[in-house]
């Protein structure tokens, strides 16, 4: 385990509305879950919602490289655990 | 505390119809672009994530869109296109009188609400629930609790003293919810709201799991009065501040941005209504009065009139913050077209009532204009407001803003004791129906009541986290000017 697990919740007005408004709770169960082992921060917009509609599929997060589209809080911390358990 | 209970998936869809409903506005073929919403939405060979085929995910997000028009789902025929529709919809030149909607295909689902023994039932010797029963419903067949359906009245005793936890009670969401009875399943199988009893609190639209109950959205005749080149004014109510992740100068500047003409925050006639109601206050006690409750709520004041009008007379007169803005508004602009952008589904019902407000827009909605417009509130410039408001009318959005902004206005030597009420539920209701009736509240003289539990930031119609919501707004209160007692000339304007 050397590398922080890097969390990015997109905080830009489309994921905003179509719900990171409510991933907006990570940013304080993650630390209190995983300690330094994650790195979570809300994030201006990653620019992944203005590619054709794909305002549909937000909101986004990202957990290192990996996308995670029409994200929920379930969605995020299983991406985490599968990150963690490498 | 999670205040803002509508599932999630429920309230993406509903906000990815607006967006789609506004582009479609804004696009060069508004009836056909309308038309194809849920073809878009669940193109051919598509995944069918919720129902039976793609062909009822589709009839279901076309009744979706029909309340985007600001239509009745239950008077619309199903055989109109909803091309036709959205050509009906830039005809009106009102919104429709009852604010909410049922989508009857959605809400098929559920089971109608009873008490029912699950199979966790032991069949046990002291058999608490056959003898707690005051209707003789239970009997033991085959050594297990059978509830005779035709005389369980609900009452749900069994329920709580099964020693197993055996015997359940099966709600419905939305009829669970309803603190006056208004929503029922009918013997259809279709939840249907009756309009003489609704309080259009909205508690129903948070709570249905299918999202079968949907606002009549007024955002086409907005977009229209826009488009036709009106001077159209925004009245953001307080609880807006905390709604978007952006600041409230921010917020102005991003509202412009959609062709607003100005924004008002009704912040503002919160100043005069706190002003009014802390002397109607002081008038009443003098006159001998054992207490009054505020009149701000939109859906307390509907509950007052249709289940408690024994309540008037203890309900302050007082005007809402709404009611003093818009008419600010209209006398600064007497050509104006004004829009509230409302924390919630009641203030639909108050502006149909006030002819100063013109139409209603909720966060949601304000929300998927953003999105289909592409503005980032985060980038926006910062744009100030003409006339400030004072931090306690920009904290009544918060559950005991109210009565504390009163009680800054109030005389020291005034014996004033605040009672909030938290949200309008069954046993809340109660409790008001009993003051009304003896006259008296022994927990305090000045109620505040608030619809939502939390405030208005707890509203049906909000976008952001009640929690995060809560910090953003706070953040705003504080670097704001407070209220002066003995200046009362600075608010009056």
């Amino acid at each position: 385990m050397d590398k922080k697990v890097s969390v990015k919740v997109c905080l830009g007005t489309t994921c905003f509305v179509m719900g990171s408004a409510n991933l907006q709770e990570l940013i304080e169960l993650v630390p209190r879950k995983y300690g330094d082992k994650v790195d979570v921060s809300g994030v201006p917009c990653l620019g992944l919602c203005s590619i054709d509609w794909e305002f549909s599929k937000a909101p986004y997060v990202k957990v290192d490289d990996d996308v995670i589209k029409e994200a929920t809080v379930e969605k995020v911390l299983a991406a985490i655990e599968k990150k963690l358990s490498k | 505390m999670s205040m803002n209970s509508t599932p999630k998936q429920t309230s993406h869809l509903k906000r990815e119809i607006l967006v789609r409903l506004i582009k479609a506005f804004l696009s060069d073929n508004f009836p056909e672009n309308t038309r194809l919403i849920p073809f878009a939405m669940r193109p051919k060979g598509s995944e069918v994530p919720y129902r039976c085929c793609i062909h009822k995910e589709r009839a279901i997000l076309r009744d979706r869109a029909v309340a985007g028009l600001g239509m009745s789902i239950e008077e619309t025929d199903d055989s109109v296109l909803l091309s036709t529709l959205a050509e009906e919809s830039l005809k009106r030149t009102e919104p429709e009188e009852d604010p909410l909607t049922v989508l009857t295909t959605a809400c098929k689902g559920c089971v109608p609400s009873r008490i029912y023994v699950t199979d966790l039932c032991q069949g046990c010797v002291a058999r608490p629930c056959v003898n707690t029963c005051k209707f003789g419903a239970i009997s033991i067949q085959n050594g297990k609790s059978v509830i005779d359906p035709e005389k369980c009245k609900n009452c749900g005793m069994c329920v709580q003293v099964c020693p197993y936890q055996a015997i359940t009670k099966i709600i419905v969401p939305c009829e669970n919810a309803c603190p006056v009875g208004a929503i029922a399943k009918g013997e259809d199988g279709h939840a249907k709201i009756d309009f003489e009893k609704c309080i259009s609190c909205g508690k129903c639209v948070a709570a249905c799991p299918f999202g079968a109950v949907h606002e009549k959205s007024q955002i086409i005749d907005i977009l229209k009065n826009i488009k036709a080149g009106k001077k159209v004014i925004a009245m953001v109510a307080p609880a807006i501040m905390g709604q978007l992740p952006c600041t409230p100068t921010q917020l102005k500047e991003a509202i412009m941005e959609l062709g607003f003409a100005d924004v008002y925050e009704v912040a503002q006639g919160a100043d005069v209504t706190t002003k009014t109601e802390a002397k109607e206050f002081e008038e009443r006690l003098e006159a001998g009065a054992e207490f009054m409750t505020t009149s701000c709520c939109a859906g307390y004041n509907e509950l007052v009139e249709k289940h408690i009008p024994e309540m008037k007379p203890f309900r302050s007169d007082t005007k809402t913050p709404l009611y003093y803005t818009a008419e600010i508004v209209k006398k600064e602009h007497p050509d104006a077209v004004t829009v509230f952008f409302s924390p919630c589904n009641a203030k639909r019902k108050e502006a149909m009532q006030n002819p100063n407000v013109d139409y209603v827009l909720n966060y949601e909605e304000l929300g998927a204009w953003f999105v289909a417009l592409g503005i980032q509130v985060a980038e926006c410039s910062e744009s100030k407001f003409k006339t400030e408001a004072s931090a306690e009318a920009r904290n009544y959005a918060v559950t005991g803003g109210v009565a504390k902004a009163v009680q800054t206005m109030l005389p020291e030597h005034l014996p004033t004791y605040p009672v909030v009420i938290n949200g309008l539920d069954k046993q809340s209701i109660r409790d008001l129906k009993k003051y009304a009736k003896n006259g008296v509240c022994e927990l305090g003289n000045l109620i505040e009541v608030m619809a939502c539990p939390g405030g208005c930031l707890g509203g049906n119609g909000t976008v952001n986290a009640y929690k995060q919501a809560l910090k953003q707004l706070t953040g705003y209160v504080n670097e704001s000017e407070h209220l002066v007692n003995e200046e009362n000339e600075k608010i009056e304007k």
